[in-house]
């Protein structure tokens, strides 16, 4: 990892891109004028044709924390295992992998989503961040932060998905209250149940603006 | 999962050129939160998935003020269930809109999840989602939830050789508010009443929803009613990241007092969304008080015929629509129910 912009690693001996076509050519019906009317302008498009991705790897960037990172995936490797067993980017945890835990949780242009609940091919060009890039400059983000000063994790495996989701709720309301920060937790779980820590650092955050 | 070849088309058209005719070979990816759950458990084994991100306007949600008629709201099948739930005019005039789409899931589920797939998402039956369960909706003999596990299933069940619960939550809202969607195939376009728009599925070839395995939902359009009041009320066992256990959803005018176009519909406990009219009846014509919405409730779970473990939901129903009804009629008042 000598140029952390420039980021690689082979996938599992994957050379060849496929690329499938798909029959687009559906002449579009004359454009009646609904009131109002969405999907002009996509609909002028009378034929297109569709390149497919996959199934065997494909060539991937995505830029993660702030970095672009390029390897070669599979279509079906979702966003979490593509930045954990592609790109070294480990800071999302797979925990249950159906979209109810919470561990997952990334930043996707400053919105939380589960990672493992979409494609790694969705997110390109879109800006992800983990719990990761709330260590800028070597200064810890005071969600983290006050994690710390109130003791607000145990085994911390849920731990980087409950802060992005709070970084985020506090970004969006930097005066959210704590009824409002902990609304904006209803998707993370803590199966050690250190709610009630979480509670004091959520309050002591409130008190500072975020 | 199983491998398949991704597409991400920049036209409904080069979406529906990719669709196939027949169930299962294809899958269209909106949000992910429901596909991806099925393809992890091999209920979906898709060959191509069609991601509809990458189509121009897809997400949009606009407001057009029609002349002396409140305004007309399209809202395209794209847009995430957090747009709709944030929308300041829309919480205006439709708050049982915003707040069921409020409701759904937690923040990312809202962040990811679209209209369109919470429309069409696949039903949350244990039996249909297990890998291993050969069920009716799977090309199975059997539903396995009628004398089995069933305390989430249907309890209007008459006439339903599967008793899987629509598990649309703005399916009702939007019969309620007298919506259609706008759907397109290969033969072009047509316009679908909501009312419509929902199927009870028996077999592996059919879906919750009557749309052809080539047709995708464009867009949902609203019309504003002069003096509409609305709401959503769910029953739930958690406040927060559950499905409801039974839902309510109502609209009327409120006409001098009295409510008159009463349209109350459930959701949560058949298998598709249920347009009750027998509680309708109840407060059609009437100032809705207290009295009037417990009547309402009353009638609405009238025709129950639930199963072995979810007799409860029966009374939840009557409780759902009386402070549905009460919500809509009263906006901004704090209810007794409310912590």
């Amino acid at each position: 990892m000598s140029d952390p912009q420039q980021r690689t690693r082979n996938g599992p001996g994957v050379t060849r891109r496929d690329f499938l076509r798909g029959s687009g050519a559906v002449a579009t019906a004359a454009l009646t004028t609904p009131v109002p009317s969405l999907l002009h302008e996509a609909a002028a498009q009378k034929t297109e044709e569709v390149v497919g991705l996959g199934p065997k790897g494909v060539p991937i960037e995505l830029s993660v924390d702030g970095a672009k990172i390029k390897n070669t995936i599979e279509p079906r490797i979702t966003l979490l295992d593509a930045l954990r067993d592609y790109m070294d980017t480990t800071a999302c945890k797979r925990v249950c992998d159906r979209g109810t835990c919470g561990a997952c949780t990334v930043l996707l242009d400053g919105k939380p989503v589960y990672s493992c609940s979409m494609l790694a091919l969705e997110a390109r060009g879109k800006e992800i961040k983990t719990a990761a890039s709330l260590h800028g400059d070597g200064k810890l983000d005071p969600v983290p932060a006050a994690f710390v000063a109130a003791d607000a994790q145990q085994c911390g495996f849920c731990t980087p998905g409950f802060v992005v989701s709070m970084r985020a709720t506090l970004d969006k309301n930097p005066k959210a209250t704590p009824a409002e920060v902990e609304a904006g937790l209803a998707g993370n779980i803590c199966r050690c149940g250190t709610y009630e820590q979480m509670r004091h650092a959520i309050e002591a955050l409130c008190k500072k603006g975020g | 999962m199983k491998e398949f070849t991704y597409y991400q088309p920049k036209s409904v058209d080069g979406a529906i050129g990719l669709l196939d005719a027949k169930w299962g070979k294809t899958e269209l990816l909106g949000g992910g939160t429901d596909l991806l759950d099925l393809t992890k458990e091999y209920v979906a084994q898709p060959d191509k998935v069609i991601s509809l991100t990458g189509i121009a306007n897809f997400a949009d949600i606009q407001v057009a003020p029609q002349t002396g008629k409140g305004s007309v709201v399209l809202i395209g099948a794209g847009a995430r269930l957090a747009a709709i739930a944030d929308h300041a005019h829309l919480q205006k005039i439709f708050p049982a809109l915003t707040t069921a789409a409020g409701m759904i899931g937690g923040p990312q589920i809202r962040n990811m999840g679209t209209l369109g797939g919470n429309l069409c998402q696949r039903n949350r039956c244990w039996y249909f989602r297990d890998e291993h369960v050969h069920c009716l909706l799977k090309g199975g003999q059997k539903c396995f939830a009628l004398d089995g596990e069933n305390q989430y299933h249907a309890i209007f069940t008459q006439g339903h050789k599967c008793v899987i619960v629509s598990p649309s939550t703005l399916g009702p809202v939007l019969i309620a508010l007298d919506a259609t969607a706008e759907v397109q195939g290969p033969k072009g376009k047509r316009t679908l009443e909501l009312a419509k728009f929902f199927f009870a599925p028996s077999g592996e070839n059919e879906r919750e929803h009557v749309l052809a395995p080539n047709e995708v939902v464009l867009s949902v359009k609203i019309p504003e009613k002069e003096g509409t009041r609305n709401a959503s009320y769910e029953v739930r066992q958690k406040q927060s990241y559950d499905w409801p256990l039974v839902q309510a959803a109502v609209a009327f005018k409120a006409d001098g007092g009295k409510a008159t176009g009463v349209k109350i519909v459930l959701g949560h406990v058949a298998p598709t969304p249920l347009v009750v009219e027998a509680a309708a009846k109840e407060v059609e014509g009437k100032e809705v008080t207290d009295a009037v919405a417990t009547a309402a409730g009353k009638a609405a779970a009238k025709d129950a015929k639930p199963l072995s473990q979810n007799g409860y939901k029966v009374k939840l129903v009557e409780v759902a629509v009386k402070r549905a009804l009460l919500t809509a009629a009263n906006p901004g008042k704090r209810q007794y129910w409310e912590v």
